[in-house]
């Protein structure tokens, strides 16, 4: 198998041909019967067939590209399931971008964060309660709501939020390592969770268990983003600036910090690497992807309340990140995009397929065993099978390659430096 | 001119003097060997040089700035870099990746460098590479350079440490057991590797070792210590005919290679 496929992926104009196929196949099924979410299933695994076939990155990325901003929502446009698919992309969008700072943290640094989701819940709160009337109750000074053009700059300051918070967690956190680490920020997690449900007196921020609604909905030259097709472009902009930062940070001197403290502290350090500023920086940068994310949420949503942010919220995306592979930039893309499908449509679909089951009378599925009640279950499944066959994840990930005969080269043509080792070589 | 200066260190865990009011001179581009029975307290007083542990007593000075008590990355910029007696590589890093991570503290681009991919960012992480190559050629490792540390055999791992701590362009270098489960072969190269960096690369050498044959052969100047005290210092052939030496670590039959 291994073998044929090596020389299927060498022929690069059959390779490319039965690729546009696929694609344009599967297009054509999402267009023409609607509510065949395999079709849809099937173009976005497109994606992962672009992921291993041998282009170069550009031609890659620019295909990518096209797929994602023209073919994907022109295909799903055509019909009355459209902004359902589009919502699901969104979502998928905002948990892969919350996932790629997580493994910042996890996979990266191989800090363990149990309440990552907080940093998430602080964005949605910021927008939130900035762009309702809910400011007003507390703030001595300004107009609430301010409008929803204002969401271009809270996506910084939720950036910005979610780092500072961070920073905040992590300088008294980074003193405990590995399972009490774990247990601090699991800690952290559910007390913002219950700060935001009880902040509702004395004074009223956050509304408490009510949560707030009619949040503002973006604004651009006038147009307003109410519809999840035009979050999609949102979220895929921000998603592909989120993907491009996180491909050069694990590249630059701060990435090879990071897994130098996660392989070796000791090493690390005497190698000069600052442990503290450097862990700070890991959590500050995971943090401000969520922070930025939990905006878009809020906006997408125009309502949050705290049940969005709970606990299990946090596991799934450090389920999302274990089961891409840790530190794999795209095992962890796809990590989450699975679970997110996984949570939002397939067992969805699973359970409305069987609810018709019994509404027929075919068979008869206690209320308690429907699918979408399973989630837990099911992570807990991946997370057994996981680890026994697969603990580096769906796709591991690799260190960066360098170029032998590139390097030997450059360094010869400089001077006769090298020379000056040839005695030892062994 | 002395580059290391350790002057009445001292380090007790609770009741245990593990090193105690040891004096010890390094000259510059000099070989020191610091050798002792187990337990002496030799690596203790290499991590109390590095900043891992804080000592109880006592000062260190570089080039005759006090370093006592600073954390170990800061006296990695100061220009001490380090091998490890029980080998500590980042072993799922390619062996590039572990040289260049050597190379942290002299690498000036910041998060907005990277993210921007800054001319200035780019043209110093080419010569990172770069340099960090020609440290593996040195070392004789620069055909496994996209190997992950770990899957090198033991010697390589041994080398891979070196050429680790020189990347940090140290003005010392702590060698903890450098040829400990060489064979014998693997500590000849690894003699001259010592011998001649020290030279070409313009270093001071301490290195900890059980292998008396490569003391004696390349130090300039030996410092024994025993229970934690310093009983005698010299040049090696000082050392080796020293009695209270013989009777603490060599043991009687050295007399004979003496």
């Amino acid at each position: 198998m291994g073998k044929y496929w090596i020389a299927f992926v060498a022929n690069k104009s059959l390779s490319g041909g039965l690729f546009l196929l696929y694609v344009i196949v599967t297009s054509i099924g999402i267009y023409l019967s609607q509510k065949s979410i395999v079709s849809f299933l099937l173009l976005l695994a497109s994606l992962l067939i672009l992921y291993f076939l041998q282009f170069p990155d550009k031609v890659k990325w620019a295909a990518a590209l096209v797929i994602l901003g023209v073919v994907l929502p022109f295909a799903a446009s055509h019909g009355q399931s459209y902004q359902s698919y589009m919502d699901v992309a969104v979502m998928v969008g905002i948990y892969v971008a919350m996932a790629l700072g997580l493994n910042i943290v996890v996979g990266m640094a191989g800090l363990l964060d149990l309440g990552f989701i907080a940093f998430f819940a602080l964005g949605a709160y910021t927008y939130g309660i900035f762009t309702t009337s809910q400011a007003s109750h507390f703030m001595p000074f300004g107009h609430y709501p301010l409008s929803g053009a204002s969401f271009w700059m809270f996506i910084l300051i939720g950036c910005l939020f979610g780092a500072l918070f961070g920073v905040l967690l992590g300088i008294p956190v980074l003193r405990v390592k590995g399972d009490y680490l774990a247990m601090v920020t699991l800690g952290f997690g559910e007390i913002v969770r219950i700060v935001f449900n009880n902040l509702d007196k004395p004074i009223n921020i956050t509304n408490g268990a009510m949560g707030i609604s009619s949040i503002a909905p973006p604004e651009l030259f006038g147009i307003r983003f109410i519809y999840p097709s035009q979050f999609y472009y949102v979220v895929l902009v921000l998603l592909l600036i989120v993907i491009y930062m996180v491909r050069r940070l694990e590249r630059s001197k701060m990435g090879r910090a990071w897994k130098a403290v996660r392989e070796n502290e000791i090493a690390a350090q005497a190698m000069g690497i600052p442990l503290v500023k450097t862990k700070l920086a890991a959590f500050a940068i995971g943090a401000s992807f969520s922070g930025a994310m939990g905006v878009v949420f809020a906006a997408k949503q125009a309502f949050v309340d705290p049940t969005s942010f709970t606990y299990l919220e946090s596991t799934t995306i450090l389920v999302m990140v274990l089961l891409g592979g840790m530190g794999s930039v795209p095992g962890v893309i796809l990590g989450a995009s699975i679970i997110t499908i996984l949570n939002l449509q397939v067992l969805t679909e699973v359970t409305n397929w069987l609810n018709q089951l019994s509404m027929s009378g075919v068979l008869k599925i206690p209320d308690a065993l429907s699918p979408a009640k399973m989630q837990r279950f099911i992570f807990g499944l991946l997370l057994i099978v996981f680890a026994l066959y697969r603990s580096k994840g769906l796709l591991p990930a690799k260190n960066m390659h360098y170029d032998l005969e590139k390097l030997a080269r450059r360094t010869h043509s400089m001077d006769a430096v090298p020379a000056a080792g040839e005695t030892n070589k062994g | 001119m002395n580059l290391l200066e350790i002057k009445g260190l001292t380090k007790n865990f609770g009741g245990l003097a593990a090193v105690s009011n040891v004096n010890l001179n390094v000259p510059k581009n000099s070989i020191t060997a610091v050798i002792g029975p187990n337990g002496a307290g030799k690596t203790t007083l290499f991590n109390m040089v590095t900043g891992v542990y804080k000592p109880s007593a006592g000062d260190i000075l570089l080039n005759g700035e006090p370093i006592t008590g600073l954390k170990p990355h800061a006296v990695a910029r100061k220009g001490i870099a380090r091998t490890f007696q029980n080998i500590r590589l980042f072993d799922s890093l390619s062996v590039m990746e572990n040289v260049l991570i050597g190379m942290h503290s002299r690498l000036k681009s910041n998060f907005f460098g990277a993210v921007f991919q800054l001319p200035g960012t780019r043209r110093e992480e080419e010569a990172a590479q770069m340099e960090a190559f020609e440290l593996l050629q040195y070392v004789g490792l620069d055909g496994l350079l996209n190997e992950p540390a770990t899957n090198l055999p033991y010697g390589a791992q041994r080398r891979l440490e070196i050429a680790r701590a020189l990347a940090v362009k140290p003005k010392l270098l702590l060698l903890d057991e450098p040829a400990a489960g060489m064979n014998p072969k693997e500590t000849k190269e690894l003699t001259d590797l010592i011998r001649n960096m020290c030279g070409e690369k313009d270093l001071t050498i301490i290195l900890i070792e059980h292998d008396m044959k490569l003391v004696m052969e390349i130090s300039n100047h030996i410092a024994v210590l025993d229970h934690g005290e310093n009983i005698a210092e010299g040049k090696p052939v000082e050392i080796r005919n020293n009695p209270r030496v013989i009777e603490a670590y060599l043991g009687k039959g050295a007399l004979a290679y003496a």
